[in-house]
């Protein structure tokens, strides 16, 4: 049940995420990268293999590596995380420039019919 | 692990990363200091680069070729995160700085004053570039890669202007999308795996269970696709000749080394992991990469005949050198592979040189570029607007002979032509190719002779069209000293290449080989520890 979730919930981000990608307004480019990136995060995370209720850190004497969880794609993530947060901010900036320059929020700087 | 010299490895990420934090501590208006760090910076890189360059050149103590390994914090291969210097990352990282160092004299003729933080963005790309070539790391090439991307954002967006700004947003949508793709690539590998350290990865690739095949194989090709877009190989490189021509001048050809990272990642993980030994694995993906390399070798010929400027010319010159070593990894023989990294080196200096060159014969034409309205008064000004800024320095006389000069050698390497270095590296390449044999060798051969012709035809008309037949009202040649310099440097890179020819395609044989014989860059990292 919860590999069918996380595989919708990805599956559904990243077509919206390519949809919007395509689309001609920066608004709507920026909006598809945000939800691909989102996707993207997911799909680490579930490339460590699903697992409920265990933790990634080893704790006490147990060392069984069956009732922990991969902590690799979660270190991952969160460096992804960052990335692509800090990358969309600095994308966001560019576009509201390229507003400002061009008039225009089409991504070709300037309207299909002008 | 406690004398300088086994440190050396690192200095070229952990300098620049340094020179470029505290530089932002300083005001934008203490130019002079600013520009001297970070000539001192890449002055500083370029000697530990050419340190490494001499250690990898003569081989191991006992004889043979190796890689130096940096365990960083000294965990163990596998766990932790490594630094490998074998032949080919040293190579690379020596032409960077050496590209680095010379675009860095050009700017300060006058463009690190065309808007701010130029010299702090240039050191961070420097480091990006160096960590990436030197990393042992799948993840932590990611991380390298964002920095350096990062810091390319802010370079193409440097000096501002409306045509920089558009083609930035279309560059840095490409790239996102592009990382985006890497990380899916690498996920999916770790996913079958369970390693990212590049050594670790390659023993394993040949014990993957069959069912898991497909699903390694869907990772690596993900993976590659994102390396392939920043190599800008048809038909993901059309971004490339727009942002690269809209660039500024130093930014563009430093951007040239930023295509053959993409280069250099696809040769390390395709002969590193789809090796002979790679089993059920062997050879993935060089049909691929072979017909790709031959398409972008044909669209980037007619771009360069059909292009009226120079810069976009230099652009398509880019495209030409990524597509021809591509095809050549794809034909998949070490002594053709050989002749490709020469190439490979020459034409990067030569399409450097070239973006350079096609800003000082440009200059008058394209006044307007700066003239945007701009947005942010106080962090974006017209970098010509006054007299004073305007003035390029020192002023060298016969500017038409020196700028004629130059931009001859420059087509004579971009074409291929003798006497120069990209005559020799087309020429080990196309004997490599005969003693192959083969429909697929010869289709490439007598590509790459009319990539030369074409390569031939459309520099020479936009030559003549820049320098012989110009406007006649248009304004004379200024060549600042400065800039002079930086082209001189290049070239004169690309005449030694010619001069010392010899030993360099020594150097690229053993390369190949080292190459094609992964064993040893696995034992280096995996199983000695380093020397």
């Amino acid at each position: 049940m919860m590999e069918l979730v996380l595989a919708l919930a990805i599956g559904v981000l990243s077509a919206s995420g390519v949809w919007l990608l395509l689309r001609p307004r920066t608004f709507q480019v920026i909006m598809g990268l945000s939800l691909l990136s989102y996707a993207v995060n997911i799909f680490i995370f579930a490339m460590g293999r699903l697992k409920s209720g265990a933790p990634p850190v080893l704790k006490g004497d147990v060392f069984d590596p069956a009732r922990y969880t991969d902590p690799t794609p979660q270190a991952l993530v969160l460096t992804a995380i960052v990335i692509s947060f800090a990358l969309t901010a600095l994308f966001l900036v560019v576009i509201l420039t390229a507003r400002g320059i061009t008039g225009s929020d089409h991504v070709d700087g300037k309207e299909p019919d002008a | 692990m406690t004398d300088w010299h086994s440190h050396l490895i690192i200095g070229p990420i952990v300098l620049p990363m340094i020179i470029a934090s505290a530089m932002l501590m300083a005001n934008e208006r203490r130019r002079i200091l600013k520009a001297s760090l970070s000539l001192a910076a890449m002055a500083a890189i370029l000697i530990m680069a050419l340190i490494l360059l001499h250690e990898s050149a003569n081989g191991a103590v006992g004889g043979g070729d190796t890689a130096r390994v940096y365990r960083l914090g000294s965990w163990a291969a596998p766990y932790g995160v490594v630094l490998v210097a074998d032949r080919l990352s040293t190579m690379m990282v020596a032409l960077t700085s050496v590209l680095g160092g010379c675009a860095l004299i050009f700017a300060l003729a006058r463009w690190d004053r065309a808007g701010p933080r130029f010299h702090a963005l240039f050191l961070l790309l420097i480091m990006g570039v160096n960590g990436a070539l030197l990393t042992g790391d799948l993840f932590n090439l990611f991380v390298f890669f964002e920095v350096m991307l990062a810091a390319s954002y802010g370079l193409a967006l440097h000096g501002s202007g409306e045509a920089r700004v558009r083609a930035g947003l279309i560059y840095i949508a490409v790239n996102l999308t592009a990382s985006l793709l890497f990380l899916i690539g690498v996920s999916l590998i770790y996913g079958v795996t369970g390693t990212l350290n590049m050594a670790d990865l390659a023993t394993r690739v040949p014990a993957i269970a069959a069912s898991d095949l497909g699903l390694f194989h869907i990772g690596a090709a993900v993976l590659g696709t994102a390396f392939l877009v920043k190599c800008a190989m048809w038909p993901v490189g059309f971004w490339l000749t727009s942002t690269y021509s809209a660039a500024s001048a130093p930014a563009a050809a430093v951007f040239a080394i930023l295509s053959k990272v993409g280069v250099y990642v696809i040769i390390r993980l395709s002969l590193l992991l789809f090796g002979a030994d790679a089993g059920a694995s062997a050879g993935f993906g060089l049909t691929w990469l072979m017909f790709g390399g031959l398409a972008t070798i044909a669209f980037g010929t007619f771009g360069l005949i059909a292009s009226r400027d120079l810069s976009r010319a230099a652009g398509f010159g880019v495209m030409i050198s990524s597509g021809t070593v591509l095809a050549i990894l794809g034909v998949g023989d070490p002594a053709a592979l050989s002749g490709a990294l020469f190439y490979l080196i020459g034409s990067t200096l030569a399409c450097a040189a070239l973006f350079l060159l096609a800003e000082i014969l440009q200059r008058g034409r394209e006044a307007d570029v700066g003239e945007a309205r701009a947005v942010f008064d106080d962090e974006y000004r017209d970098p010509f607007d006054d007299e004073e800024r305007n003035e390029p320095g020192l002023v060298i006389p016969a500017a038409v002979a020196a700028l004629g000069g130059a931009f001859l050698i420059c087509t004579l390497m971009v074409a291929g032509m003798p006497p120069l270095a990209g005559f020799v590296g087309k020429l080990s390449m196309i004997s490599a190719l005969v003693g192959v044999g083969g429909a697929a060798a010869w289709t490439l051969v007598a590509v790459l002779s009319v990539s030369s012709l074409g390569a031939l035809i459309g520099l020479t008309r936009l030559g003549v069209g820049a320098i012989w037949t110009r406007d006649e009202d248009a304004p004379a040649f200024v060549v600042g000293a400065a800039e002079l310099t930086a082209v001189a440097a290049l070239l004169g890179a690309c005449v030694f290449l010619a001069i010392f020819a010899g030993a360099a395609l020594i150097y690229t044989d053993h390369t190949a080989a080292w190459l094609a014989e992964p064993q040893g860059y696995i034992h280096a990292v995996l199983g000695g520890g380093g020397r």
